[in-house]
């Protein structure tokens, strides 16, 4: 064997180039790095500019008479009070009818359902419903709620519309709360000769509350926003007065009158305004769209709070 | 009598206790049912209604065809020109969304400590929870103006801004499940790349993606199904002139918000303009539901993959 002797000025020859090689690696790495920050800065960015700017273009007409002020066809006198209103009575509905329905199934898939291919089916189901797109709800809704069932373009049919959009997220929340339950739990209970629906009640719901009550936060708070199924039923944009109160007719058929109310909400509200060519409706679009905008934020930071909170405190 | 059959007595099957167990569960299980009975129905009303109109235009005109005139007294209904419009502007925010969306996957999978990614996941998750009416505004208002400046030609409706606002709304959807697929990659395979030597750019590229290409697939295609089926971008910022072009900077109505165009105006329900939007609801449905199936199944292949 022969043997390759290297004298010293060849040596540092040799480590040189590989010290090179090695520095140029790292310069990617560093390069690769700030690339990253500089990505994410964009969406920041995205962020940061799309907040500043309805606020430098909105905070100005955001006074007490917007939100008490019904829509109107001058832009000065506008507001958003048939629109917030209406929001709130919807999402009554849409959490109403969203959350039983979405903690119910969460719960049978996770603690009842035996392995067949009827679960199966159930499971692709839900994964395929979360990546339907809004407008296809709306156009359900439409033919279902509206022409099918009968209840117009009404706070009901609106509310209904998107418990069904939200209900994929409801659903897999409360799924991936549930799972976080470690199966020690299960044993202890079903050893003292509980039965299932024992264990759900008493031990599965209530550890995984605070889980599905964040689940349910993001969903309301994308239905929130919602704008196309809701216009896909015909909603009205001018609506200048307010349904009546909830629960306050006479029993008690005048309980729900207010289901069957037209109305407007605050995305749509927005779009109209968005959609004028005068340039005062834009500001107030601006102002609809910052107190929007706001609602989203607040909801979708609680739900982040209150993930963060739970994996902090919850030790098995 | 003997002394094992008072226990065996009292452990005999309680007829009322079981028979609320199988109530609850049937209770539960039509919960669980309820979301094939929503998919059932969005076939059954989307299928019905576009028959209605199918009796009226045959399929190969409305393939075909390249016009989209359905308000007009000389109508035509060929989908290929709304369908123009969804490609377009789809194009334009996958150009976008892929690659900050896989940079800031990479970043935070590979490069970011813990204590960077707890702040910048939940940025992330703000950015993909703004309502889409309020990213239309900024699109409109804002982008518009801003690519105006360097591009004075531009119309104030256009395809482009529309697409990129639209593209940044996605990036957190494309780079979370991203980052998901390569955060499933175990470690043992980046120990090998770094006992070779390897940088950590070298690894994420060579070792870490590769090992996660079915799930970086199935992002990108679930970011396609998602920028087809977006609509009050493309309705407040691109205009809803049907226009069969592939030019970003042109004006043009997509298949959403044509409904939304439709939904607006007071066409009476049953008249074949009105059926429109059915059959290009089926239309969108079809196609994202397709890249659905192809994505779920590629993140369903990925996890097994390990």
């Amino acid at each position: 064997m022969s043997q390759v002797t290297l004298n010293a000025a060849q040596i540092a020859e040799r480590l040189a180039a590989i010290r090179k090689i090695i520095a140029k690696a790292k310069r990617f790495d560093t390069f690769f790095a700030i690339l990253g920050l500089v990505s994410l800065m964009v969406g920041v960015l995205t962020l940061t500019a799309l907040i500043a700017d309805m606020a430098i273009r909105g905070l100005p007409r955001i006074d007490l008479d917007f939100f008490t002020s019904f829509p109107s066809r001058r832009a000065a006198n506008a507001g958003i009070l048939s629109a917030w209103v209406g929001t709130i009575l919807v999402m009554l509905v849409t959490a109403l009818a969203a959350v039983p329905l979405g903690v119910a199934a969460g719960v049978y898939l996770e603690e009842y359902a035996p392995k067949n291919w009827m679960t199966d089916i159930i499971e692709i189901n839900i994964t395929n419903l979360a990546g339907v797109p809004s407008i296809v709800y709306g156009l359900l809704a439409l033919g279902l709620f509206v022409y099918h069932f009968g209840f117009g373009q009404s706070i009901l049919s609106a509310g209904l519309t998107l418990a069904l959009l939200i209900l994929p997220v409801v659903i897999v929340s409360t799924r991936e709360a549930i799972r976080a339950i470690p199966q020690m739990v299960r044993e202890a209970a079903y050893g003292c000769g509980a039965t299932t629906w024992q264990l759900t009640r008493d031990h599965i719901v209530p550890y995984s509350s605070a889980g599905i009550l964040t689940g349910v936060i993001i969903g309301m708070a994308r239905a929130i926003g919602e704008t196309a199924p809701i216009i896909t039923i015909g909603a009205l944009t001018f609506i200048a007065f307010l349904p009546t109160a909830p629960f306050t007719g006479d029993p008690p058929a005048g309980l729900f009158d207010w289901v069957m109310a037209p109305f407007t909400v605050m995305p749509i509200q927005m779009f109209n305004w968005t959609s004028r060519p005068e340039a005062d409706f834009l500001v107030n679009a601006a102002a609809a769209g910052f107190i929007l905008m706001l609602m989203t934020l607040i909801m979708n930071g609680l739900a982040i709070w209150l993930r963060y909170h739970l994996r902090k405190k919850i030790k098995w | 009598m003997a002394p094992g059959t008072q226990v065996s007595a009292r452990l005999k099957k309680n007829p009322l206790r079981h028979g609320k167990e199988r109530i609850i569960e049937g209770i539960l299980f039509s919960a669980a049912a309820f979301s094939v009975f929503v998919t059932a129905a969005i076939v059954y009303i989307l299928l019905s209604e576009s028959w209605v109109f199918f009796q009226t235009v045959p399929l190969r005109d409305f393939l075909f065809d390249t016009q989209w005139t359905p308000l007009f007294d000389d109508a035509h209904y060929g989908i290929m020109v709304l369908l123009s419009g969804t490609i377009t502007s789809t194009a334009v925010a996958l150009l976008v969304a892929i690659p900050f969306g896989t940079i800031i996957a990479i970043w935070l999978s590979e490069f970011a400590g813990f204590k960077t990614r707890e702040i910048a996941k939940p940025v992330l998750e703000l950015l993909g929870g703004v309502p889409t009416i309020i990213y239309g505004y900024f699109a409109l208002i804002f982008v518009t103006p801003l690519l105006q400046k360097i591009w004075p030609d531009l119309p104030g409706f256009n395809l482009l801004s529309a697409g990129l606002v639209m593209g940044v709304m996605i990036i957190p959807y494309i780079a979370s499940i991203s980052e998901d697929a390569m955060r499933a990659v175990p470690m043992s395979l980046r120990e090998g790349s770094y006992a070779m030597g390897a940088t950590r750019f070298q690894t994420a590229i060579r070792v870490v993606m590769p090992a996660a290409t079915s799930g970086i697939a199935s992002a990108y295609i679930l970011g396609i199904s998602r920028a087809a089926g977006e609509t009050m971008i493309l309705a407040v910022a691109a205009g809803m002139q049907p226009n069969l072009t592939f030019d970003p900077s042109e004006p043009g109505a997509t298949i959403t918000s044509y409904i939304v165009q439709v939904a607006l105006g007071d066409l009476p329900h049953g008249s074949i303009g009105y059926q429109t939007i059915f059959a290009a609801g089926l239309a969108l449905l079809t196609m994202t539901l397709t890249f659905n199936m192809l994505g779920y199944w590629l993140r369903k292949r990925f996890r097994e993959v390990y």
